[in-house]
């Protein structure tokens, strides 16, 4: 049987994924795509939970999948705004490789 | 859910999810991640969250994807070309990422709930959206009139920051 601790195993292993994306990757992009995954695997945990914590009625803890649905309407706002000020700095600059962008660094 | 559904779409999201990182293309990272989307909305609905996967889908694997897939044609970036990898920084990421999975697997060994299964669900008399939606239009009423002007501002600052700057 599938217990809570599978689901959990795959959400840190998804986690653990996104966060050596934006370690590793020098592509302002693929970091974007991978703070997503991040906030995904955080999402996969409170899905979880909700399910596994059953309400005296029967039915699983709604208040996890209200938060949810709030982290990925704050999740889509985020990449909008992501995108925009990484177009606006294309303009400026014409990379979008973190190597490049150096300009605050001490 | 049976066991070998789960392990099947458990291991998509997680393979196409390392794809995003590994490939060099932003295309094919961008595909990667709509189908490890799909995966991982594959498991919320095998935890009898169907609003929520559904959501998943149409947000993320519709919305949010186009976007990205958008701004890659915008920009028309190609594949990295190869740069001489560093490879004493690229250690140091992994590594860290290593110790953060290692500590995640620590922890879940160590929590007691996490070795028991799902108690079973009640027949619903309303559906998923219903019960949602219901909580969401009563308890939660307040975050989600911010989340609307949230939603407002962040509108307003992209075309703000995508309008060009007159010289």
């Amino acid at each position: 049987m599938i217990t809570l601790g599978d689901y959990l195993l795959v959400s840190g292993t998804l986690f653990s994924i996104g966060f050596a994306g934006v370690m590793l990757r020098r592509n302002l992009i693929i970091i974007l795509m991978s703070l997503e995954l991040m906030l995904n695997a955080a999402n996969l945990s409170l899905v979880a939970f909700s399910r596994f914590r059953v309400d005296p009625n029967g039915l699983p803890n709604y208040n996890a999948q209200v938060f949810v649905f709030f982290v990925i309407t704050v999740a889509a706002a985020e990449v909008a705004v992501g995108l925009a000020i990484l177009v606006a700095l294309y303009r400026a600059k014409q990379t979008t490789n973190v190597k490049d962008i150096s300009s605050l660094k001490f | 859910m049976s066991p070998f559904l789960f392990w099947i779409f458990a291991l998509v999201t997680l393979i196409f999810g390392a794809g995003v990182v590994i490939n060099r293309n932003p295309v094919a990272s961008a595909l990667s991640l709509v189908v490890s989307f799909l995966g991982l909305a594959a498991l919320f609905m095998s935890l009898d969250a169907f609003f929520v996967g559904i959501i998943q889908v149409l947000v993320y694997a519709g919305a949010v994807m186009v976007l990205f897939l958008f701004i890659i044609m915008l920009l028309n970036l190609q594949t990295e070309e190869r740069r001489r990898i560093n490879w004493l920084a690229a250690a140091g990421g992994i590594g860290v990422a290593l110790i953060l999975l290692v500590q995640i697997c620590f922890v879940i060994g160590h929590f007691q709930p996490a070795r028991q299964t799902f108690p079973p669900l009640a027949r619903s008399t309303t559906d998923d959206v219903w019960n949602i939606g219901a909580l969401l239009f009563s308890n939660y009423n307040l975050p989600f009139q911010i989340i609307g002007v949230l939603v407002l501002v962040a509108t307003i600052g992209v075309v703000l920051l995508s309008k060009r700057q007159p010289r």
